[in-house]
């Protein structure tokens, strides 16, 4: 406690943060700032809570996509369903695809179920909130990495060696991070409120999926065509895999117009987020 | 040394009775937040809100430490998390000066399946610690907590004492300007509270300024400088811990007492003689339930009896919340030579009335020789009011009578 600086004032009233919006973005790069390390911390004491309660471990980052992969592998074999002709042999095709939106639902899932899992430290500690989403962050990037090497490991099972362009993969799996945060950030401060969000989320990420390349390849017309097309998400899943597989990205510019929009989305959505946590708080202990 | 760290002003706060529409209320508070409308609006209440807090202000200075008293639900802990940033107030302006502690939810964010010592990397971490200085002072974290060989096991073993203890200390133990402190300092065996105690005295000689919460008066008295009641919402000017808690002991009874009565009002005895009314009378003569310590008041029973007796002994017994027996008023003398018959009124003044401020009631019973004749509890109930010019603040906390008597001194 040094007496001879001057001491932080905080001052609290009714007024909104966001009427004065230079303070705003200044309180928001200090607490950004002074979460670096809390985020890390916290992290790492989820992911190491997380593994030291289970048997399989690092195994579980994949159970889902691979049953997924399984599924669709089954129903596309057994003649169930015709996929159509995919430039990759099929599984390889539907893993891929499966462990990239498996890394995108859990960075819309990652910021609800932080703050759901840190209500009591929220309703009782005053630290910089956005912590719990750079935290969540850091294990979605945790996860992703263990799916990506699975994933190489594969790939090269199946013969594929992968072009110089894997380097971009990271970008790609930025990017899918990217979006799938500034949208579960935007479900955040209702989904707090109401548990219908988190109820809901699965069924509509479900929904989500099929209108996404995902598990089938993008077809040149139809009405699911255009609705693919019109999918923001298209551009990252297929991005990343054409730079997964050596093969050329088609769709460079909508990836960056994509990218874009979702930096904007985040910033307007982590201002919302702000402004909201007092008045959730308050409402979640009450 | 002078400086103000806390500055109240007309702060007041907003809550709800249903959580459906509390939590409809909370989204609508959202958009308005949002599009950077004032928090509150102009201070109405909605459909099935209620002032949690209202009005409240006070200054607190550098190295000054306030306690806070009132009953659950009074509004303390509403005004920690205000003052804490938790929640925003509804109205009115809150300036802190100085980083802010809190010594309220220990433990909170403890993840059972980590050890002790991750845990307090992680705890201290979130109170804002950096890592240098959770590095530098994770040695005395530990010492002071008396646990260290349980330091390597997992939370979840810990009992629930030593968990709290662990989130005590990491709290502790850096030196903010301003620490909230909300009712834990029952924690753990009385030689660790003697070292919490140490620690805050060590904390408010370095400059630290505390607010605490606690139903312990004695706490109070010895920690702060400075109390007040927060009542419905409200909070009482700044006194002394004395007096503060002399106001609180006052509406602890006068709140408290008439819930239980009318369930445990009973009666024994053959009926011969029976009770009909009893009542209290001020010095005005008009009947009342309520009195002063240092004005007069007359207790009057009316009774009857279905047979003439003689050699009847009469009393009443005045007791105190807590069902002990302070004064007990026998007219034996005069009822033993008497005969009785038919209706009769009995009455005993006390000039003055000499109890404390409280909540009292009257047994009534009359015995002939061995015989109940009626015993009737809680025949009635009276309060005891503070006298707004009441110097001396006589609640029941500081003896239930006030003796008239000498002094000599030689």
């Amino acid at each position: 406690m040094s007496r001879q600086n001057p001491l932080p004032v905080t001052i609290y009233t009714p007024d909104s943060a966001i009427a004065s919006p230079a303070r705003m973005f200044r309180d928001m790069i200090h607490d950004l700032r002074m979460s670096r390390e809390l985020s890390w911390r916290l992290a790492v004491r989820d992911i190491s809570a997380q593994y030291r309660q289970t048997a399989l471990g690092f195994l579980w980052a994949l159970v889902l996509p691979l049953a997924n992969t399984a599924v669709w592998v089954f129903l596309s074999v057994s003649g169930i369903l015709a996929v159509g002709a995919t430039d990759l042999p099929y599984p390889v095709f539907v893993l891929i695809g499966a462990m990239l939106w498996a890394v995108f639902m859990e960075a819309v899932a990652a910021p609800l179920q932080g703050a759901l899992a840190a209500r009591d430290l929220l309703a009782k500690i005053n630290f910089p909130r956005e912590a719990i989403v750079i935290s969540g962050i850091y294990q979605v990037l945790f996860n992703a990495s263990i799916k990506l090497a699975i994933l190489l490991a594969v790939l090269a099972v199946f013969g594929i060696v992968p072009d110089w362009t894997i380097v971009f993969v990271p970008l790609g799996v930025a990017s899918l991070i990217l979006a799938g945060t500034a949208i579960g950030l935007l479900l955040t401060p209702i989904g707090l409120l109401y548990t219908d969000i988190g109820k809901g989320l699965p069924v509509l990420m479900q929904f989500l999926m099929y209108l996404t390349p995902v598990v089938y390849p993008l077809r040149g017309e139809g009405t699911l065509s255009t609705l693919l097309l019109l999918n923001p998400l298209t551009p990252l899943i297929e991005t990343t895999r054409a730079w997964l597989t050596g093969a050329a990205p088609e769709w460079l510019l909508y990836f960056l117009v994509t990218n874009c929009l979702a930096i904007v989305l985040l910033l307007g959505v982590w201002i919302a987020y702000r402004l909201a946590m007092p008045i959730i708080i308050e409402r979640m202990s009450s | 040394m002078n400086d103000t760290l806390i500055k109240v002003e007309g702060v007041s706060k907003r809550f709800c009775r249903s959580l459906k529409k509390s939590l409809w209320y909370g989204t609508q508070d959202l958009c308005n937040e949002i599009v950077g409308r004032r928090h509150g609006r102009q201070g109405q209440l909605r459909d099935d809100e209620f002032w949690a807090l209202k009005d409240v202000g006070f200054d607190l200075r550098r190295g000054e430490c306030l306690g806070l008293i009132g009953r659950n639900g009074a509004g303390k802990t509403t005004l920690l998390r205000l003052l804490n940033g938790l929640i925003k107030p509804d109205s009115g302006r809150i300036e802190i000066r100085g980083r802010v502690g809190a010594l309220i939810a220990l433990g909170a964010g403890f993840n059972p399946i980590l050890t002790g010592r991750e845990n307090i990397q992680i705890n201290a971490s979130v109170l804002g610690l950096s890592k240098r200085e959770i590095d530098e002072k994770i040695g005395q974290i530990i010492e002071f907590s008396e646990i260290e060989e349980f330091l390597d096991m997992p939370v979840q073993s810990y009992s629930s004492g030593m968990a709290v203890r662990l989130g005590f200390t990491v709290a502790v133990s850096f030196e903010p300007d301003i620490m909230l402190v909300d009712e834990v300092l029952a924690v753990g065996d009385s030689s660790f509270q003697r070292k919490c105690f140490d620690r805050i005295f060590h904390l408010q000689r370095r400059g630290t300024s505390f607010i605490i919460v606690s139903h312990n008066p004695y706490q109070i008295e010895r920690l702060c400088q400075k109390a007040a009641v927060v009542h419905r919402g409200r909070l009482s000017p700044l006194t002394g811990g004395k007096e503060a808690i002399a106001r609180y002991h006052d509406l602890m009874q006068q709140e408290l007492a008439p819930s239980t009565t009318a369930a445990v009002s009973s009666r024994e005895g053959t009926h011969e003689l029976v009770f009909d009314r009893l009542f209290f009378e001020n010095g005005d003569g008009q009947a009342t339930d309520i009195l002063h310590c240092t004005r007069p008041a007359r207790l009057t029973a009316d009774f009857h009896v279905t047979r003439p007796i003689n050699n009847v002994r009469i009393r009443f017994e005045i007791c105190s919340a807590d069902n002990v027996v302070v004064l007990n008023l026998t007219a034996n003398g005069l009822t033993e030579s008497r005969q009785f018959e038919g209706k009769h009124r009995i009455a005993f003044s006390m000039e003055p009335l000499r109890l404390t401020s409280g909540w009292y009631y009257v047994n009534a019973i009359a015995v002939d020789t061995n015989i109940r004749l009626d015993t009737w509890n809680r025949a009635a109930e009276f309060r005891v009011l503070l006298q707004d010019n009441d110097a001396m603040l006589l609640t029941s906390d500081c003896g239930v009578f006030v003796c008239d008597g000498r002094w000599e001194i030689e």
